[in-house]
């Protein structure tokens, strides 16, 4: 996450001070990515250094206030207009545990997956228990925002839940279609079927 | 406390001999009131077989099934209709309104057939569509609705007269995901406000809604997740876990 982008992106709606950034950001995405303060002014460092972002004076309460410079606000503008690349997909280690699950002997594949879709969904409870905390989130526009963040969080976790059903549904089609060459692993996600049936 | 919904060991097989298909194998589980519990699996995992069973709509080839604490099984078939029009909620996933009556009529059906006079039933369905938040289409017919309303007017006859028990069958099936969200929230509430669900659906997110999750695999419960403490999950004594 660009901590930088989304500082520019604030101080575009008005000048703002270093604290004020950090809560303006948190009431659009909640708990969810925290940021410290010292993150906060170190960022104002290097902007102010490049050339982003400069004083605009303090306010009545004596707070260092900042603004975007020309150039600041072109940043902001290509970064809204560009969309985030996903040519190099993040190392999903969920992903890499089950590649090597299937592959490495002597793993119980079926209860990786059982296992990790017990605590997936129990993530994705958590975070409909936000949502109806945070309700519809209509009245005011960070509400929304971060009703739109819990709603990535919830599709996402949605989404690994399928891709291990998915995955196991495979897995038994491979045990069932391959009885006489059954590999060692394949086997144990039939027997720990066959454990839980019972 | 005292479970709306209770199943003990049971199990359904259609069919005899060889073509035998079973469809639950020894499930057991148990709802209370204010709870919402959801049901997933593949298809042909049995579920909506448990619901129908849940819902006294058909009959396990053995075990309990108790509503309330009346056991369905054992209850005459007429006393089994009666429960299911007065404490059974149920929900299909074709919505199965009557085409030929208005939205409020759909609703106040199942209460004129308990012997509720016409007005009294009216006025109850009014509320629950009030609830359900379409009191202003109340007499329009159900091909004049959308597919989220049509869905409303079942949910509201679902839970109109109080009842404790709302059994839900893939209610969110052909909705737009923010429409399928307001029938959870609908749902939700009812268990929230005192009644025990059960939600069929083959979507994690909607599960997401329920205190617990009960995962089905060829008639058998592999897995449960929840909030609630394990030893809740099963109340019966050494439960076939
Ligand atoms: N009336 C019936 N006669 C024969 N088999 C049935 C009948 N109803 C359901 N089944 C079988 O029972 C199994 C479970 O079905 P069902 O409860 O509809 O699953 P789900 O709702 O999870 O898709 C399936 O194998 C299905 O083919
Ligand atoms: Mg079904």
């Amino acid at each position: 996450m660009s901590v930088k982008q989304a500082m520019l992106a604030l101080l575009e709606q008005e000048p703002m001070y270093g604290y004020q950034l950090r809560t303006e950001f948190e009431s659009r995405t909640g708990a969810t990515w925290p940021l410290n303060v010292g993150q906060v002014y170190t960022t104002l460092t290097r902007l102010e250094r490049d050339g982003l972002i400069e004083p605009a004076g303090e306010d009545d309460e004596g707070h260092e206030r900042w603004q975007l410079t020309a150039a600041g606000s072109d940043e902001v503008a290509t970064w809204f207009t560009t969309p985030v690349a996903r040519t190099q997909p993040p190392r999903d280690e969920l992903a890499i545990k089950l590649a090597l699950a299937v592959t490495v002997p002597g793993v119980d594949v079926g209860t990786v997956i059982q296992q990790q879709r017990g605590a997936s969904m129990t993530a994705l409870q958590d975070y409909t228990r936000l949502k109806r905390q945070a309700g519809r989130g209509t009245d005011r526009r960070e509400e929304l925002a971060w009703g739109l963040v819990l709603d990535s969080l919830v599709f996402a976790a949605e989404a690994e839940i399928r891709w291990l059903d998915h995955c196991e549904a495979r897995l038994r089609r491979a045990v069932v279609e391959r009885p006489a060459a059954a590999p060692s692993d394949a086997r144990n996600a039939d027997a720990s079927n066959e454990q839980a049936a019972r | 406390m005292s479970a709306v919904l209770r199943l003990v060991d049971v199990h359904r097989t259609h069919g005899e001999g060889e073509a035998a298909v079973h469809a639950l194998r020894g499930v057991s589980f148990a709802v209370h009131s204010g709870e919402l519990v959801a049901v997933m699996g593949p298809s042909g995992s049995g579920k909506s077989t448990l619901l129908t069973i849940a819902g006294g709509l058909d009959q396990p080839t053995s075990g309990r099934v108790e509503v309330e604490g009346s056991d369905l099984v054992t209850l005459s078939q007429a006393q089994r209709a009666r429960m299911r029009r007065t404490s059974i909620g149920y929900v299909f996933q074709g919505f199965n309104l009557i085409p030929a009556l208005t939205a409020v009529e759909n609703v106040a059906l199942p209460r004129e057939l308990d012997g509720v006079r016409s007005r009294t039933a009216r006025a109850e369905a009014r509320a629950a569509l009030e609830e359900v938040g379409i009191v202003d289409l109340a007499d329009r017919f159900p091909d004049d609705m959308s597919g989220g309303q049509q869905q409303r007017v079942a949910i509201a006859r679902a839970v109109v007269g109080e009842r404790r028990l709302i059994l839900a069958d893939e209610p969110t099936g052909a909705l737009d995901s923010e429409t399928g969200e307001e029938i959870l929230r609908l749902i939700r509430a009812r268990c929230d406000a005192g009644a025990a669900g059960v939600l069929v659906t083959h979507e994690a997110r909607h599960a997401a809604w329920a205190d617990r999750v009960v995962f089905l695999r060829d008639g058998v419960v592999i897995d449960e997740s929840g909030s609630a403490p394990v030893d809740r999950l099963l109340d019966e004594p050494a439960a076939s876990r």
